[in-house]
């Protein structure tokens, strides 16, 4: 599915990574980029949320263990902020079930555990983006 | 037959073992629960220790020295017994429902259970009657003189015998258990033999004198009428005077208290002595105005004292004398038996106890043993404390007016009790200072009047006596305030006087206690039916009974058992009534909880109407003391239990946090493998994708590598951390040079990665050569080098070590240039996983630094962070040896 043509409702959309892990980052770019997405990088945990007002993206795909702020704590201020609605896929390397739980329950869209494929991770976000 | 001092002696030992057999007998009797030989008559015939030697002997003297007046000490205790019926039998009643052990008892109980007031008549009754035991010793001891003649030093020394002997039967019959009625019923019947002897004795002396010395009645009349002796001498003053304090004797003097109170088994037994005991009296004066009479004619020059040993003896009848000296013998005994036994009743109830109790209640409330033992055993040192103190005074006094006077002079002391004790009876204002400032205002009068002119030249100087004190005339005791007269009179009408009058004064102007004011209506008002528990029901009570008994079995089980009683007695519906059955039975139920010293305590005092002792009391306290000390077990119990759950919880805590630490390990190991394998994945089918141009393969592939490399590291650490936790790391030591390790270090640190780090270093220093295991030292400098390499963030980072060598071991100090780390962040660098800090520092698994601490604690040293040295600084610690046989023993 990477090699989807970009139709009509997968559209030139943006997407906000908030990612640490350089290589990771870099991988994730490379792969929905390809996908027409417009992806915007972020780093840092502390000013995610900042940044999810700034871009106001599609799509958010958000790492958990972020420097400053976890991303748990970043997803919870995002569906109090402007752009409570959108929709938010979260990543974890952790692979404990409790995350999980603890994603949903605070309003994640979608879940994902790390290693993923990058097909699968095209197919979430334009999934997400769709809705 | 000739009478030796050795025939007496042993003549007296049988008679004693006699009285011991006797004493055994009624013991027995007594316990097999027999109905005893108690009765009216033993009872009448135990009164009779009113009759002393000095009775029995003196007596005839003192008609021989002062005509009739001797009678006087026979008429008094009369009129009281026949004239003072009512409150007689009062005094009898209340000491039996209130379970009074003394005289002491009796006023302390009555005056809101004061223990001032027990002491205060337990001391005046040992002042006034020790001399008058050293009396008996010292009658006994004459008499015995009368037969052994001239060497009369033998027999002075029996006295201490004797003393010994009478010390040993009170002990043995009077100490032998605790009762709580205090009864003697060995004792009591050997007095009874007793007073049969000294009255058959008296009445056979007489009899020989009337018959066999004057020939017949008609001569001895004759005889008498001519003589001076059957004069009436002294004038009405000193004849109430004497009446009044032989009559006070017969209640006052602690051996009738015990007696005709304490021993009382019956109060109708009153009823018989009130006029058997009268005749008794009669009988023993009868032939006392014939001897002594015949005794003036026929031994004139001799001691009138011992005529009736005198006469019988000069009339060679030597049996007789044999007798007349087995009754003089009997009535000192039962005199010292008694004496001795009330008055250590009296001590050991109230100042030993009391003080035992006071020195224990301050060492700890966990009372244990057997304070009926402690009570025996105070009891049995008081009656050889007494008698021991009686012969001490008959040893210093002996012979001397001090000891022949003192019969009249201790009437008149213990007669002080007297204003105190009819008011305990009879009025209930009286109040407890009343009683003390009635009682120590006459003690003292009559000690200052009376005791004291006795030691006159002795031990007290004669001239304070000729002068008064001070030289203040008025108070000399022949003449105190000015009175005149009989002295006897004027002791006794000022110290009597002022001791009623401050008794009624005094009370008058206090007010009682809450306690004397519930004690007084149990003294004053008693009912007229004496409290029975020969089978007759008595009213009130069962209420109380119901009320109590609820309190300790709880309301629904002693409702049921007062039902079923109810029942039984043929009145469901009602109470039952408070017949003996129900009490018995009720005391039996209640002990199974209460204890039953507690049960009897209970009952007794609801239902039967009876109070509530000293013994009673202390059997209770003992109770109390097991059952806190069964308490205080429970408790340590309890609070071993608490500790125990204490310590589980915790130990729970542990284990919990442990599992939560190992968890979080868990995550932290999975996120941190996940991570590298994330972009390996991701990149693997990127370039499996194809398409891309030749830089980005390249890239891509650099990507995979590093972070393969960075997995690589990764389980590297994790094995080697396992290791090292584990304490199974075998150590390869050598000898080397600080220098090689830190050069190898420093290579492979720097070669790998592309660094501008430059490392600063003091080679000098580091030639220090030291026994270690150089790879695992190298380790740690790689870890701590390439730390710096890695987050060193200054322009031109440089990395200084310098090395230190001290006595006790090696100093490593690793610093660089760059910002540091945060105090926060110090106290957890170590810690597996704690990887701080900068998002675009890239891989770095938080085990470098916990695996250089395990290092260095397996190489027997240590590494910290060194604050204030500006850039991030390390401390490495060093042994010049790592000892070969370290058991490398987790930490």
């Amino acid at each position: 599915m990477t090699d989807a043509p970009s139709g009509p409702e997968a559209g030139p959309g943006r997407v906000l990574l908030i990612e640490d892990e350089e290589n990771i980052a870099t991988a994730i770019r490379f792969v929905l980029g390809r996908a027409g997405w417009h992806v915007a990088a972020h780093h840092d945990g502390t000013t995610a949320p900042a940044a999810v007002a700034r871009h106001a993206p599609d799509v958010v795909v958000l790492d958990v263990m972020l420097p400053g702020r976890s991303g748990f704590d970043v997803l919870q201020e995002v569906r109090r902020g402007p752009h409570a609605d959108v929709p938010v896929l979260m990543l974890t390397a952790k692979g404990q079930a409790k995350d999980r739980d603890r994603a949903m329950a605070l309003g994640a869209t979608r879940f994902m555990t790390k290693p993923f494929s990058n097909a699968e991770l095209a197919e979430a976000v334009r999934d997400l983006a769709g809705r | 037959m000739t009478l030796t001092p050795n025939l007496l002696v042993g003549v007296c030992l049988a008679y004693v073992a006699a009285l011991f057999a006797i004493a055994f007998y009624a013991e027995g009797r007594a316990r097999r629960g027999r109905p005893g030989l108690r009765g009216p008559l033993i009872y009448t015939l135990s009164l009779s220790v009113y009759c002393t030697a000095w009775t029995f002997y003196g007596a005839v003297g003192y008609a021989a020295r002062s005509g009739l007046e001797f009678m006087t000490i026979y008429l008094g205790p009369t009129l009281v017994l026949i004239g003072w019926w009512t409150l007689l039998r009062k005094l009898v009643r209340v000491g039996r429902a209130e379970r009074v052990t003394s005289i002491a008892d009796m006023i302390s109980s009555r005056f809101g259970k004061s223990a001032a007031l027990g002491v205060i008549v337990t001391l005046l009754a040992l002042v006034g009657t020790t001399p008058y035991i050293a009396l008996q010793l010292q009658s006994v001891t004459a008499s015995l003189a009368v037969f052994a003649g001239p060497e009369a030093t033998e027999a002075r020394s029996g006295a201490l015998w004797i003393a010994a002997g009478l010390a040993l039967f009170t002990i043995l019959f009077g100490t032998r258990r605790l009762d709580v009625d205090e009864r003697h019923e060995g004792i009591v019947s050997a007095i009874a033999v007793e007073a049969v002897v000294k009255l058959v004795a008296l009445l056979a002396v007489g009899a020989y004198v009337v018959w066999g010395l004057n020939g017949g009645a008609r001569a001895a009349l004759e005889a008498i009428r001519v003589s001076p002796v059957a004069d009436w001498t002294g004038g009405p003053g000193r004849w109430a005077g004497l009446i009044l304090v032989s009559g006070a004797a017969i209640v006052c003097l602690p051996r009738m208290f015990h007696v005709l109170v304490v021993e009382a088994p019956e109060e109708r037994d009153l009823a018989t002595a009130s006029w058997a005991f009268p005749l008794y009296l009669l009988a023993m004066c009868l032939f006392v105005v014939p001897i002594a009479v015949t005794g003036l004619r026929m031994l004139p020059g001799t001691n009138p004292d011992l005529f009736v040993l005198t006469l019988p003896l000069a009339g060679e009848r030597e049996g007789l004398a044999m007798l007349a000296f087995l009754g003089g013998f009997s009535s000192a005994t039962s005199m010292v038996i008694v004496a001795a036994l009330a008055l250590a009743t009296m001590l050991s109830n109230h100042v030993v106890m009391p003080a035992w109790f006071a020195l224990r209640g301050a060492g700890g409330a966990t009372i244990s043993g057997d304070v009926r033992a402690v009570a025996l055993t105070a009891r049995r040192l008081a009656i050889v404390a007494v008698l021991g103190l009686a012969w001490l005074y008959y040893r210093t006094t002996g012979g001397t007016a001090a000891l022949a006077s003192i019969g009249l002079i201790a009437f008149v002391g213990l007669a002080q009790v007297l204003p105190a004790l009819v008011a305990a009876l009879t009025w209930k204002g009286a109040t407890r200072a009343g009683a003390a400032a009635g009682i120590l205002s006459g003690f003292a009068i009559w000690a200052w009047v009376m005791l004291v002119p006795v030691f006159a030249g002795s031990l007290v100087p004669a001239g304070l006596l000729a002068q008064g004190p001070f030289g203040v005339g008025w108070l000399r005791p022949e003449a105190m305030f000015g009175l005149a007269g009989d002295p006897l009179v004027v002791a006794l009408m000022l110290s009597l006087g002022l001791n009623a009058t401050l008794l009624c004064l005094v009370s008058l102007l206090t007010r009682p206690t809450p306690m004397e004011m519930l004690q007084a209506p149990r003294f004053v008002d008693l009912p007229v039916a004496a409290p029975s528990r020969d089978g007759r029901a008595v009213g009130p009570g069962a209420q109380e009974l119901l009320v109590a008994t609820q309190r300790i079995l709880g309301a629904d089980e002693a409702q049921a058992l007062f039902a079923a009683e109810a029942r039984s007695q043929g009145r469901p519906g009602e109470l039952p009534a408070t017949t003996p059955a129900l009490l018995d039975r009720l005391e039996r139920r209640l002990a199974g909880s209460v204890g039953a010293a507690t049960a009897h305590a209970m009952i007794s005092g609801l239902g039967g109407g009876q109070a509530v002792g000293v013994e009673d009391l202390i059997a209770v306290a003992d109770e109390t003391a097991q059952v806190l000390e069964t308490s205080a077990r429970l408790e340590a119990r309890t609070e071993e239990l608490r500790r125990t759950t204490a310590e589980l919880r915790e130990a729970n805590a542990a284990l919990t946090r442990l599992g939560r630490q190992k968890d979080a390990f868990l995550g932290q190991v999975s996120h941190e493998l996940r991570t590298p394998m994330t972009s390996i994945r991701a990149f693997s089918e990127i370039l499996r994708e194809g398409g891309h141009s030749e830089a980005d393969r390249a890239r891509f592939a650099g990507i995979i590598l590093d972070e393969s490399r960075r997995l690589t590291r990764l389980l590297d650490d994790l094995l080697d951390i396992g290791v090292l936790e584990s304490g199974q790391v075998e150590l390869a030591l050598e000898e080397v040079t600080l220098a090689s390790v830190i050069d190898r270090a420093v290579t492979a640190a720097t070669s790998q990665v592309d660094t501008r780090l430059t490392v600063t270093r003091d080679p000098a220093a580091e030639g220090v050569a030291l026994v270690t295991d150089p790879d695992r030292l190298a380790q740690v400098f790689i870890n701590l080098v390439a730390n710096a390499a890695k987050y060193c963030d200054a322009p031109a980072p440089d990395l200084t070590i310098r090395t230190a060598t001290r006595p006790d071991g090696i100093v490593v100090d690793l610093i660089d240039n760059g910002s540091g780390i945060a105090p926060a962040d110090r106290a957890v660098i170590f810690q597996k996983f704690a990887r701080l800090g900068d998002p675009t520092a890239a891989g770095g698994a938080g085990l470098g630094l916990a695996i250089c601490r395990e290092v260095m604690g397996r190489l027997g040293g240590s590494i910290d962070y060194l604050a204030g040295q500006g850039g991030a600084a390390f401390r490495l610690r060093l042994p010049h040896a790592t000892p070969a046989a370290t058991e490398l023993a987790a930490e």
